[in-house]
């Protein structure tokens, strides 16, 4: 199952090194990580996407995560109602041909060009990951020359209902 | 050519070095010994101990891993943290060991490497290893220090890591130009750590559920590890003991957290461990462990260990619960508050008679056994008469291996912290210097180093340290001429294929203890041994004891790799 999870950290030196040191040497699949300042100073964010393969491991993660000195609090945010965010930026192959039709493409993602040239088109798009994925799975054909990811980031809602957390996450993914 | 070093500076009154700081650090942590070995990078700090009238004494090793594990000693067997200053690049990685080792068994240790100049870090300079890169997953926490103002702080933070929560290594890197710095002295070192508050008592409600289940369960057992002995918990663990009637089984680094040879001690478990041991965590319907971490060695095939047991398990690492045996009642706390806690609630027993004569028929019928041999000597007996001729009241080191083992089988542990060996991380070369640590610890006690021929090449450089020291420490050889353990599996899985696990080539070790200025003395004979241990032991100073033991002999009883408590071979002749 894959488990979204945020831990907030005191910004010390190394601490990005201590943490994903930590899940490589136990053996934890990291799918990505996002890693920015929180409001307060000294205080970062860190969002990990982890697959995991059954509860005891996922219960270790967090106990390894909150063992770090650094680590002021673990947050599993799979199952509340949570708001996900992902950017990606695309490089695509485009001609005179191909350009409007890739950029009538783009608008139904709500992305945008940020970047023209005479044989490509620089492409930027942010969402869930199932949007972001859904337009890369779109550009492919026309030749993607490069791509990169932030990694996610997540946030839980303001409004947590009391219960059907997943239900409700469920919904929203499918929305 | 002399050239001085301070040419130029002038110190004024109210300025200090970094070293100085750093010094008066250490004085107030409150440090009585610090275990090292001088270098370029720590120049400095060197000659700010040769400056100032420290209150705590340098020890010089004669390799930085002597250092290390005899500074584990020390911390093992005092309780306080041990000290180890070595310098950058070489010193450094060869410190590596004995921090993962520490890591491993949870022994506070605060280590300070030298490191280059802050302007030449990360150019490959003379002496510069990436120390936080190399110690982050093998220590507690580690610091390099980039700024002066910083040293007083993080000295203050690293003692409270290292000894607070479940203890364990914490490294300082300390940049040259850091060290040398001239600069005012007067620093706070008050620090703030919100990410690190270890849970230290018990919730009243977990501690309930156990004796609530207590009263229900016909075959409870303990399971006492070495978190008691860090917890100085004995006296309340004997208390529950009694109160409730519970056979407590000790893990290997636990000996001693309950006293051996007591009727409701089963002794040692796991893969070497008692029949009776082994048998009660497999039979058991209520398993109680106590600062122990269901080590692979203890547990064996994890879908064997205790199957029909509930799991209760109190430990200060809540990472160490659930980890590898599913756990109904987990506690998160000191051992000795959470003991603390389960003597305030009301004892009412379940029946447990039929478990506890079944225990005792185990005990009576399956107890540990050898052969006897006359030449070479029988190492069981060996141990039997080291213990006898010390009164059981010494504090043993051992490395790794068959010594081990048959030091933590008959070496009967009734006390508290008579105990070093290498659990975790399995290290030869660990048990000498570790002695050397314990005895500088406990001045007035026998210390008795039971080492192999094996273990004891990787460390004996540091007999030079008896000598200077003056540490009466015994050393007894079990020399077998082999690596015991390799050549007992190559035995048992590799059909007898002694794969480089047999010495044609020892040295001397009476010859060479003598030239290190020590007694030396050899046994061959089982019927010398009685007189040649009195002999040593009552020797006023350091004695190495060559003793010649069967090569044949194997550690039984055994669970093999792989198998459950229930598959135990070698329990009888």
């Amino acid at each position: 199952m894959k488990r979204i999870i945020i831990a907030t950290v005191q910004d010390r030196g190394g601490v990005l090194n201590r943490i994903t040191g930590m899940l490589h040497r136990r053996q934890f699949n990291i799918e990505s990580i996002s890693v920015g300042a929180s409001d307060v100073k000294g205080i970062s964010k860190m969002t990990f996407v982890v697959e995991i393969s059954d509860k005891q491991k996922l219960e270790q993660l967090t106990k390894q995560l909150n063992k770090q000195i650094d680590v002021i609090k673990v947050l599993d945010v799979t199952d509340k109602a949570i708001v996900t965010r992902e950017l990606a930026l695309v490089k695509v192959v485009a001609n005179n041909q191909t350009r409007p039709e890739i950029m009538t493409l783009i608008t139904a993602f709500r992305a945008d060009v940020i970047d023209i040239s005479k044989d490509s088109l620089m492409i930027q798009v942010t969402g869930k990951p199932e949007k972001v994925d859904a337009l890369i799975g779109l550009l492919r054909p026309y030749g993607i020359k490069d791509l990169t990811k932030t990694g996610l980031t997540a946030f839980p809602r303001g409004y947590q209902p009391e219960q059907g957390f997943s239900e409700l996450n469920n919904m929203s993914a499918h929305g | 050519m002399k050239v001085n070093a301070n040419q130029g500076v002038e110190v004024k009154s109210n300025l200090v070095t970094g070293s100085d700081l750093l010094v008066q650090a250490l004085e107030k942590a409150g440090v009585e010994v610090v275990f090292g070995y001088p270098g370029g990078a720590v120049l400095p700090i060197y000659d700010a101990l040769h400056r100032n009238d420290t209150t705590f004494k340098h020890v010089l090793s004669r390799h930085e891993q002597g250092s290390i594990h005899a500074a584990e000693g020390y911390a093992r067997v005092s309780g306080k943290p041990g000290v180890v200053i070595a310098t950058s690049g070489p010193g450094a990685t060869n410190l590596i060991t004995g921090i993962t080792d520490a890591m491993m068994d949870s022994i506070p240790l605060v280590v300070f490497t030298g490191q280059v100049a802050k302007q030449v870090i990360g150019t490959d300079a003379f002496q510069e290893a990436d120390v936080m890169g190399i110690t982050t997953p093998v220590t507690k926490y580690n610091y390099q220090v980039n700024d002066i103002a910083d040293l007083p702080r993080i000295v203050n933070e690293a003692f409270h890591v290292a000894t607070t929560g479940r203890p364990g290594p914490v490294v300082i890197d300390i940049p040259k130009s850091i060290s040398e710095t001239v600069t005012i002295n007067d620093y706070e070192d008050d620090f703030y750590l919100p990410g690190y508050q270890p849970t230290v008592y018990p919730n009243p409600m977990q501690i309930s559920k156990v004796t609530d289940e207590l009263s229900k369960a016909e075959k409870p057992v303990i399971l006492a590890g070495a978190g008691i002995l860090i917890a100085g918990a004995t006296e309340e663990l004997k208390q529950f003991v009694n109160n409730w009637e519970i056979p407590v089984v000790t893990t290997l680094l636990g000996l001693g957290s309950y006293p051996g040879g007591d009727n409701l001690s089963l002794g040692m478990g796991g893969m070497h461990g008692t029949y009776a041991a082994n048998r009660a965590i497999y039979e058991s319907d209520l398993l109680i462990n106590i600062g122990a971490r269901f080590d692979d060695r203890l547990t064996g095939n994890l879908q064997h260990f205790a199957p029909n047991a509930k799991v209760a398990h109190i430990d200060i690492d809540p990472a160490e619960i659930g980890k590898n045996v599913e756990t109904a009642i987990p506690i998160v706390a000191d051992a000795k508050q959470a003991l603390n806690v389960l003597l305030l609630q009301e004892v009412n027993r379940g029946d447990y008679t039929a478990w506890l004569d079944k225990i005792k028929k185990n005990q009576k019928e399956y107890p540990l056994w050898y052969n006897r041999e006359d030449n070479p000597i029988s190492p069981q007996w060996l141990i039997e008469q080291v213990y006898e001729k010390s009164n059981g009241e010494a504090v043993v080191t051992t490395d790794v291996g068959q010594h081990q083992m048959w030091a933590a089988q008959f070496y009967t542990f009734k006390n508290p912290d008579n105990w070093v060996t290498s659990g975790g991380l399995g290290t030869m070369g660990f048990g000498f210097p570790a002695a050397i640590g314990a005895q500088i610890a406990k001045p007035d006690k026998m210390v008795i180093s039971i080492v192999g021929d094996g273990g004891f090449q990787m460390t004996l450089q540091e007999l030079s340290i008896l000598k200077t020291q003056n540490l009466p420490v015994k050393v007894v050889i079990l020399n077998n001429e082999a690596l015991g353990m390799v050549r007992q599996w190559q035995e048992t899985f590799y059909e007898e294929r002694y794969s480089h696990s047999l010495f044609s080539e020892n040295p001397d070790f009476v010859k060479l203890a003598e030239s290190y200025g020590i007694k030396g003395m050899r046994v061959e004979d089982e019927k010398n041994v009685p007189d040649a241990l009195e002999e040593a032991f009552s020797h006023d100073g350091p004695v190495v004891i060559d003793c010649r033991i069967e090569r044949q002999t194997c550690v039984y009883p055994m669970i093999a790799p792989g198998k459950g408590m229930h598959e135990m071979i070698g329990v009888t002749k």
